[in-house]
């Protein structure tokens, strides 16, 4: 594993302060909080009201969680109003939330085009991308949570450590032991082999497929669609060679890869790159029966 | 406090690139990164990557293109690194299994792209940069390269020395986003910025929201100069409501844009009558918002992109990821509408001064990708040659870092060399921001060993978080806006002194302002107000620097057009862009151009497409 987190070093997670000033601090900090959760509610009140007078506002209710901060370590929903514009997204109304009403509601964002894979969550009981769905194709109140089968961090944001190991897990970089000659000559690939690993190689880590998947909830050890979906995009890969594919083979077929995939289509379902996870797990599953049978 | 050989601050395509060439080279390297590599923006890139891979074309081309498209503010050494690398380096992300779209004899596939005299952009369908990204990615996995994630990096350890020539970078301080812990990293040989872009200094942005600038702006901070910071590339073909981009290669291909009236007008208005749609952006951008402002735009804001005669099958072949994002992101169907776009920040050619070997004037501090300015875009950028610049320059600064001995350079940094300073009287003053004070090491005690240094930089920044968290006041997300409205604008496309004035103003009070800025959320755990606040003060400086370069900048270069000066005057301008930021306050100064190559001078000659 070549990611590497640092433990956290005390309770609060201050560091180099002396022991008075981070009392100090803390005091300051609680008083602040206590504005601030004043000063929030008043906000929202006020927007609640706009909100009946205005049939033009989105409601959200969204999932708030933060394990120091105390009337938040009790999950709960808040909500939110906010003005319907023409293409707005989750994500939208969700930056609209925190930078209008309140500043310390967290969630992962960056490219807002659905290439990043940081904003998957969970949208009116499915796992989505926030920056992809649009808020005209929802019911409301939308319901805004993080992505289930993983440990809450702090409001929308999950942990993603687990993911990125099953993905790591699969040896996911391009092995051959065949370069051509020349510094400047390319490995060829046929248009066709190209086409075959095209959508496999679509992947944004996003995780959803991962959430939506009830095998992975069950046996924590399961690799799961993405990082299947990786060994898939090697293995079918011409340029790689055939001893290679033998040993990815060999990875996937441990005791919880592919076999453990019971067919129930839910990754491919809320994938939001549309690839076809359940068939190409499908596929090493042949793949490496045909391949037993051939050492018979 | 974490110790390695080689710190790379950033994760994107030029971090990876250097990662990995420092480690090659025998370096323990480690990455440090707000996001996790593959969220970096260069996953957004579409289009392609330039290198001349075919026998009928030559690296020469390429240069001569560049420093044609550059409007002759491009340094040559650096242009023809770039140029002579970036076949190898194509090469070589082929050989680490990048998915290249493949023509019939299973080479890698090449298409025309604008400013270029030869089809050489090489690409994966409409998603080359994700391709590119995790490729590299793959390959740093399987070297088991330390990856530090979702830490933000605060600030350089730098020593306190009066010329920035005699300061030694030895380290940065970062805050570990998911625990609140404030760290230093500490660098034996070298710490390398590769920090991206700063589209969040502007409202319409193709870039992505953690786009922030922030090491430009450290390292304007520690003492290295912004080099030509008002060349803003805007992109012609952005999607109005979110500035999502719509890749070059739709035109590439074939794509046309009309106005309201069904007029092709980038010929018919004879805006670039030999390449028309293909000519380079600044024009396209400049035709479009001509023609929006002529009346003849479409719902006075945009122009249309047409790309259904291409056909089905050629649009679902290269161009299948632009479907998408009409359809998702403004409901447009391409292959049976026009898509609609205008022109929406893209790329800041400018950015933190440096030489060929991605080297600063500090010493052990480097940069490299769009957060440098090596000068290889000059006063505008051609499409498809940023993703080459990330793999040449990456490599180059991973390997210089590492120990490697790469010669001298030929482009100089700070005031080492020629340089002349500003004649402008700006209005308004300038200057500080609160927070901390001017130089890099201010405030602390002096310390000149790398363990004092990298303390001191700990302290600082711990007691900044300390203050945000603790204190009451304005928050970021106000100011933040102000400045993007000011610089949208007037610092735009098209730019007038009055205006250029006026948002000086704007950021002087958004300065004065952020002195009170305080975080309302007090977690130490995955506190976004608190990062987005820091950034903010990056997305101040950095606005400051592009708009005093805009308004002393008095003729139409590339990218920087002045309604004053709408000529190109080579006898006064042909020179770059420095600002420093001295004793609490930014000056401007310049220093000359680099046209002399290895076998040719590039003389300027008049841009025409
Ligand atoms: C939509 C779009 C399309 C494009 N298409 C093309 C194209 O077709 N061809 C082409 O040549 N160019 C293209 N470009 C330009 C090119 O993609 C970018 O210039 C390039 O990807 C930038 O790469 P980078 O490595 O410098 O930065 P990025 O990929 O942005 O990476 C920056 C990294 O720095 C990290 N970081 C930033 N601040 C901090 C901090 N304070 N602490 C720690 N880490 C930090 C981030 O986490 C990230 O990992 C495109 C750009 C955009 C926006
Ligand atoms: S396979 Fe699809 S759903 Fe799963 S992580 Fe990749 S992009 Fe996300
Ligand atoms: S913000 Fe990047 S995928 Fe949604």
């Amino acid at each position: 594993m070549s990611t590497q987190i640092p433990q956290q070093t005390d309770e609060s997670g201050e560091t180099e302060t002396e022991p008075e000033a981070a009392s100090k601090g803390e005091e300051r900090r609680a008083e602040k909080r206590r504005r601030a959760a004043q000063e929030r509610e008043r906000r929202q009140a006020e927007e609640a009201e706009k909100a009946a007078a205005d049939e033009e506002t989105v409601e959200l209710k969204v999932f708030r969680y933060d394990p120091e901060i105390e009337g938040k370590q009790e999950p709960r929903f808040d909500t939110f109003h906010v003005p319907f514009t023409k293409g707005m997204t989750v994500l939208d109304a969700l930056m609209y939330s925190r930078d209008t009403y309140d500043s310390s509601l967290t969630f992962r964002h960056s490219c807002r085009q659905a290439v990043c894979g940081s904003d998957a969550m969970f949208v009116n009981g499915g796992q989505k991308l926030a920056c992809k769905t649009q808020i005209s194709d929802l019911e409301q109140p939308v319901r805004v949570e993080p992505l289930p089968h993983a440990d809450v961090r702090k409001d929308l944001v999950v942990d993603m450590e687990h993911f990125y190991e099953q993905m790591e897990a699969v040896e996911p970089y391009f092995q051959t032991n065949e370069y051509p000659d020349g510094e400047l000559e390319e490995q060829r690939q046929t248009r066709e082999n190209r086409e075959k690993v095209k959508m496999s190689t679509r992947c944004i880590w996003c995780s959803a497929c991962m959430s939506s998947c009830n095998i992975a909830a069950g046996d924590n050890e399961y690799l799961g669609p993405a990082a299947i979906n990786k060994a898939y995009r090697f293995a079918m890969d011409e340029r790689e060679g055939e001893e290679i594919k033998q040993k990815r083979l060999e990875i996937i077929e441990q005791e919880h890869g592919v076999w453990r995939c019971q067919t129930q289509f839910s990754c491919t379902e809320v994938c939001p790159k549309d690839i076809p996870l359940t068939e190409h797990i499908q596929e090493l599953k042949r793949e490496a029966v045909k391949n037993n049978l051939k050492f018979w | 406090m974490y110790e390695h050989d080689v710190i790379v601050v950033g994760a994107g395509g030029a971090g990876l690139r250097a990662a990995i060439a420092a480690q090659e080279a025998g370096a323990d390297v480690a990455m440090v990164s707000k996001l996790h590599p593959v969220r970096s923006h260069t996953g957004a890139a579409e289009g392609g990557i330039n290198a001349a891979l075919r026998d009928a074309d030559s690296w020469e081309d390429h240069a001569y293109d560049t420093m044609k498209g550059s409007d002759y503010l491009g340094d040559a050494p650096a242009v023809e690194a770039l140029c002579k690398e970036s076949p190898e380096e194509v090469i070589r992300l082929e050989h680490w299994g990048m998915p290249f779209s493949r023509e019939d004899d299973g080479r890698v596939s090449q298409r025309p792209f604008g400013g270029l005299s030869f089809p050489r952009t090489t690409y994966a369908g409409a998603e080359t940069g994700h391709q590119m990204l995790h490729t590299m990615y793959e390959q740093v996995v399987k070297r088991g390269i330390t990856v530090y994630d979702e830490w933000h990096v605060m600030d350089l350890a730098v020593t306190d020395e009066d010329d920035p020539a005699d300061r030694t970078c030895h380290g940065v301080v970062g805050y570990d986003i998911q625990t609140g812990e404030v760290s230093g990293f500490r660098a034996n040989n070298g710490v390398i910025l590769a920090t991206g872009g700063m589209g969040q200094v502007f409202d319409h942005t193709t870039n992505a929201v953690a786009n922030t600038g922030d090491g430009v702006a450290m390292a304007y901070r520690a003492g290295v100069p912004m080099e030509d910071m008002e060349f803003i590339q805007f992109h012609p073909t952005t999607l109005p409501s979110t500035g999502v981009l719509i890749s070059e290669g739709v035109r590439g291909e074939g794509g046309i844009l009309y106005n309201s009236e069904g007029e092709r007008f980038m010929f018919e208005h004879g805006y670039a009558n030999n390449d028309g749609e293909l000519a380079s952006r600044d024009v396209v951008s400049r035709a479009e918002l001509t023609e929006v402002n002529e009346g003849r735009g479409i719902e006075d804001e945009y122009v249309h992109l047409d790309m259904r005669h291409l056909g089905e099958e050629r649009i679902l072949d290269r161009l299948e990821n632009i479907l998408h994002l009409a359809e998702d992101f403004e409901g447009a169907d391409g292959l049976t509408e026009p898509m609609p776009v205008k022109p929406g920040q893209h790329y800041a050619m400018g950015g933190i001064e440096t030489n060929e070997h991605g080297e600063t004037v500090i010493d052990g501090l480097y940069a490299a990708g769009e957060c440098a300015c090596a000068s290889v875009h000059g006063a505008n950028r051609l499409g498809g040659n940023a993703l080459p610049e990330l793999i040449v320059f990456g490599k180059r600064a991973g390997r210089h870092a590492a120990g490697e001995d790469m010669g001298e350079a030929e482009i100089e940094t700070g005031r080492s060399g020629e340089w002349e300073p500003a004649d402008y009287e700006f209005e308004v003053e300038v200057g500080e921001t609160g927070g901390r004070g001017p130089a890099a090491a201010d405030g602390g005690a002096v310390a000149t060993d790398a363990d004092g240094v990298l303390a001191a930089a700990v302290d600082r920044a711990s007691e900044r978080v300390e203050t945000l968290l603790a204190r009451s006041g304005r928050n970021h997300a106000e100011i933040r806006s102000k400045v993007q409205k000011t610089m949208t604008d007037n610092v735009n496309v098209f730019r007038e002194e009055p205006g250029l004035k006026e948002t000086l103003f704007d950021l002087r009070e958004a300065r004065e302002e952020y002195k009170d800025v305080a975080v309302s959320d007090p977690s130490r755990t995955f506190n976004t107000d608190l990062i987005h606040t820091m950034e903010t003060r990056n997305i101040l400086d950095i606005a400051e620097a592009l708009t005093m370069g805009a308004l002393a900048r008095r003729e139409f270069r590339g990218a920087h057009w002045r309604k004053e000066n709408q000529i190109r005057d080579d006898e006064n301008w042909l020179k770059h862009t420095l600002v420093s930021w001295n004793d609490g306050e930014p000056e401007l100064w310049y220093k000359p151009v680099i046209l002399e190559g290895e076998n040719k001078v590039y003389e300027p000659k008049n841009r025409s497409y």
